[in-house]
């Protein structure tokens, strides 16, 4: 006998139900599968738990992982250790937000519809540019979708992406083009700078370029130079699409400033948790050229019958469940409850507060690597100029460095040497607001310790 | 003020409560020595000026947001029987224990012998789903079904691609289809096939038969399918696709139906998705996030993204030498907060929990349709799995209520609407999904108010196509929202 406090339906209940159907069992509601193909076994799983159980367990499984209440963590690689003010997770856990679904209903979905058009005119804001969507898987599958999107605008079948975009955005950009076979074209970086190399990336690019893609700040954290890589793609016709980390917009130029088509992004560090990798959100932002080709859902603002404003989800002919073989993108569930936090990041940061955060991060990462040069043994191999995260080389490899840090329960990372081999013993290094000067010193100490 | 109680009928948008100088946020001093700015950041990198985001203390952010909130339908506040999404009640508990800090605040990139835990449970929440839907492996990587469907159709390509048999480019896709089917075709770089159902609302053996040959690549089938109908012949399916050297892909938006009682990967598929928030109760967040996990069998295994969580001796790590991978199609290892809660949710239900939750959702679908079948026409008439479709015609025809005019007079009985106008073969289509979580008596409940708007539309028909009449905004104009786009909020900036 199973009892649950999910399924409210008793025996007796189910007698009745049974009984108004003219049915003996509930096995009478399964006889239209094939016997052929009925599972007759008990499915392997291990038994229920008791509430109890569950959160014992639970506890158990989440105390064996270092996470960012106990550590100090410097690691970066697109994921970063923000701080959430508390009234993030007070809104994303009403559950008239949480327990509702994509709002096909928009009279009973004012909620949902109001807050999406918000953050879409926050990001919009935020990027410079016209509009925005209602958000995307991540950050990377942001970035394949708008070298989709490129493709579709510019009917070419070339993309160029130097090696400074993330290695996980590009293994996601050419996974999402493989089918399409739409040509990935890499172009190497400056080992001085710590940038694309310009001039190798204008040789690349061409008439039959769809779209050059750029990160800024890179992978490696370096600033590059998207006025000029703007320039080089539209010479060509081709579009330009930015990944930015929407922190940095705070102190740095929107992308719509510097000409960008499309500027996606991950919007994680904007009042979501790391959560191991995800749930976060890619932001979508784009000219207003391209609405009719924009992926995902989009909220517009309109009237009722009274001639009140209201929400609606708009542009739906772009999309699966109207165009289906002719959509836009094939994404239907999107990261809508992460783009509320990070709404609601936005709005409690304000005008002046991301300002803040930004120079924070800047600040404490310029001190941090000053340390971290300082110390014997260690280099920062590159010159560009960055935002809150840069390249350290060390005497050791990585896991090393790691394994001593861990019993001052700090962590520094990603390696580097798995997507680039020439960069074999160098490592990232994150520093955000939420790092304090005891914690940084703390690391230059633990670390020099170990030339 | 106006409507409803207390709460302001329009809520201002949040750039409309902005006033200079205000704040909702506290950040500690810098402890560090000051950098010059300009020293190091190039000027021309600068921004000139802040972004235009709103300023507004702490009590006007969460003023806005809950009464936002309260603008709003979910299903803890009541039934939400939208057909194919699976709208069950979302377990408390799976929300507490996927607050801990434990999981929260773990870095995705953190050292594999510091996240044992986390590992451990992705790891077995593979071998559990893999055991539910009788596949060999599991990749937990896809961020919702549709990844989950791109990633799938992505791997049986490379698959395919590595016999040799890279040519196969056509999907073939049944009419009751969901919209992400044929969208994920496409975007794979495929054709689709439109294959028809017959007269039992399944696919049409002989129009399969006409249009399967050496270029397809796979079926995409929905098993109990959108009408909510087990395909009784989907032994045949699968021959006849395979035979002709094509693979069989199963969305598994409708797994809810049939956990326990048939496994997929027996019937003959070879790659399946699941949707962990609808099968596995986790909440649909107002649109997502979800998680779109895939399985296949062991003939496919090589071709999964990376990285796989495996295990040896007693140590759990992350796999990325998967030898002939499709590479990735997010960061990182999927959304494992929401794995969370769907691995918590199968530790709570256990192997006979399950197939109970199955047999509750079916039974529920079937005293449900039973009951609306008596005003409304069944286009099928046989027994149903966990939703089922029924058709506003008759209303449309004698009283010229629309379909869409039902859906929005159950708001005003404080009921969300079905999900309408799909699937696309069933002319004005309400597809109800009551799941297992309801209780008769909500069901009843339901199927009086769809009854008696049955009546309105028959004596008051002005009632139901003027509806809704009690929800905070009437019925809004959608054809504006194009014709006028405004997609994002300028009116503060243009003040300025
Ligand atoms: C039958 C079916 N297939 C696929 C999907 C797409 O799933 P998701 O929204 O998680 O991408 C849905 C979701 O509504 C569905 O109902």
């Amino acid at each position: 006998m199973v009892h649950s406090p999910y399924l409210p339906n008793t025996e007796a209940d189910r007698r009745a139900m049974l009984a108004e159907l003219g049915l003996e069992s509930v096995e009478d509601l399964f006889r239209d599968i094939p016997e052929k193909v009925r599972f007759r076994g008990s499915l392997d799983l291990p038994p229920a738990l008791s509430e109890p159980e569950l959160l014992t367990h639970m506890k158990t499984l989440a105390g064996r992982n270092a996470n960012a209440s106990e550590w100090a963590l410097f690691l970066g690689g697109g994921a970063y250790d923000h701080f959430i003010p508390s009234v993030v997770g007070h809104v994303i856990g009403r559950s008239e937000f949480y327990t509702a679904y994509t709002p096909y209903q928009a009279e009973v979905s004012q909620g949902v519809l109001q807050t999406i058009y918000e953050y879409q005119s926050l990001i919009t804001r935020l990027t410079g540019m016209d509009v925005a969507n209602a958000s995307m898987y991540d950050g990377a599958s942001a970035m394949a979708e708008a070298a989709l999107i490129a493709c579709a605008a510019t009917r070419r079948k070339k993309v160029v992406v130097p090696s400074t975009v993330s290695p996980e955005y590009r293994e996601t950009i050419r996974t999402y083009t493989a089918g399409q076979r739409i040509e990935v074209v890499l172009a190497p970086y400056d080992g001085e700078t710590g940038t694309a190399d310009l001039s190798e990336l204008e040789k690349l690019v061409d008439g039959d370029t769809a779209a050059v893609l750029l990160q800024h700040p890179n992978y490696f954290g370096c600033l590059e130079d998207p006025e000029e890589v703007s320039r080089l793609a539209h010479g060509v016709g081709a579009l330009f699409v930015i990944g930015v980390d929407p922190i940095s917009l705070g102190v740095l130029r929107a992308p719509g400033e510097y000409g960008a088509d499309i500027a996606v992004g991950e919007g994680q560090p904007l009042g979501n948790p790391l959560s191991f990798g995800g749930p976060y959100l890619g932001f979508f932002a784009a000219t207003e050229k391209l609405i009719r080709r924009m992926p995902g859902r989009i909220a517009g603002a309109t009237v009722d019958k009274d001639g009140d404003r209201g929400f609606v989800l708009t542009f739906q002919t772009r999309e699966q469940h109207i165009r289906r073989e002719k959509a836009t993108s094939n994404i239907c569930s999107n990261e809508a409850l992460n783009a509320l936090a990070a709404a609601v990041y936005l709005t409690v940061m304000g005008r002046e507060g991301l300002v803040e955060v930004a120079k924070l991060c800047l600040h404490k990462a310029h001190y941090t690597r000053e340390r971290l040069s300082a110390l014997p043994g260690f280099r920062t191999p590159f010159r560009a100029p960055f935002f809150k995260e840069f390249v350290v080389s060390g005497p050791r490899p990585l896991e090393e460095l790691n394994r001593s840090l861990a019993q001052r329960r700090m962590l520094v990372g990603p390696d580097l040497g798995r997507h680039y081999p020439e960069l074999e013993g160098s490592f990232l290094v994150a520093v955000t607001e939420k790092r304090t000067r005891a914690e940084i010193d703390g690391l230059a100490d633990g670390l020099g310790g170990l030339a | 003020m106006s409507g409803k109680g207390y709460v302001y009928k329009n809520e201002p948008l949040i750039f409309e409560l902005s006033a200079p100088g205000r704040r909702a946020y506290s950040l500690p001093a810098l402890d560090v020595p000051a950098s010059d700015l300009a020293e190091v950041l190039p000027e021309d990198q600068l921004r000139r000026e802040p972004a235009a985001l709103p300023e507004v203390s702490e009590v006007d952010v969460v003023r806005h947001f809950t009464r936002l909130s309260q603008r709003n339908h979910g299903v803890d506040l009541g039934f939400y029987p939208l057909g194919s999404c699976t709208m069950k009640y979302n377990p408390k508990v799976n929300e507490v224990v996927a607050n801990l800090d434990g999981f929260t605040g773990v870095h995705p990139l953190t050292p594999e012998e510091l996240v044992q835990g986390a590992l451990q449970l992705m790891y077995e929440m593979q071998g559990y789903l893999a055991e539910i839907g009788g596949v060999d492996e599991v990749s937990l990587q896809p961020a919702a079904g549709a990844h989950g469907e791109f990633t799938g159709v992505s791997i049986i390509r490379a698959y395919l691609e590595d016999r040799g048999e890279g040519h196969r480019h056509k999907i073939i896709i049944p009419d009751s289809a969901h919209g992400t089917n044929p969208a994920t075709a496409v975007v794979a770089g495929c054709r689709t096939v439109e294959v028809k159902s017959d007269e039992r609302g399944g696919v049409d053996l002989e129009s399969l038969k006409a249009v399967v040959d050496e270029d397809v690549v796979c079926l995409m089938l929905t098993n109990p399918n959108t009408l909510g109908l087990f395909d009784e012949n989907i032994h045949e399916i699968a021959e006849i696709v395979h035979e002709a050297g094509g693979l069989l892909y199963y969305d598994g938006a409708n797994l809810n139906a049939t956990m326990g009682y048939a496994r997929p990967g027996d019937a003959g598929f070879d790659v399946v998705h699941f949707n962990l928030h609808k099968t596995f109760a986790t909440p649909h967040g107002g649109g997502g996030p979800g998680s779109g996990p895939v399985g296949v069998k062991k003939e496919l295994a090589d071709f999964l993204p990376v990285p796989v969580v495996r295990k040896t001796g007693d140590r759990y790590f992350l796999d990325y030498s998967v030898p002939k991978t499709i590479g990735r199609v997010k960061s990182f290892h999927g959304n494992f907060g929401v794995v969370v809660k769907a691995y918590a949710y199968i530790r709570s239900m256990g192997p006979d929990g399950l197939k109970r939750v199955s047999e509750d959702a079916v039974l529920n679908a079937n005293f449900l349709m039973r009951k609306l079948a008596r005003d409304y026409h069944l286009t099928y008439d046989r027994i149903c799995k966990h939703e089922f479709v029924v058709s506003g015609v008759r209303q449309k025809e004698r009283y010229g209520v629309k379909t869409l005019d039902i859906a929005k007079r159950l708001l005003d009985y404080d009921f969300h609407a079905p999900t309408v106008y799909f699937p696309l073969i069933v002319p004005e289509a309400l597809m109800v999904e009551p799941t297992e979580t309801e209780s008769r008596e909500t069901l009843e409940a339901f199927a009086e108010a769809m009854a008696a708007i049955a009546r309105e539309a028959a004596e008051d028909p002005d009632k139901v196509t003027g509806a809704p009449h009690t929800t905070f905004v009437k019925r809004l104009d959608e054809a504006r929202a194009v014709r006028q786009p405004d997609v994002a909020f300028k009116g503060d900036l243009e003040e300025k």
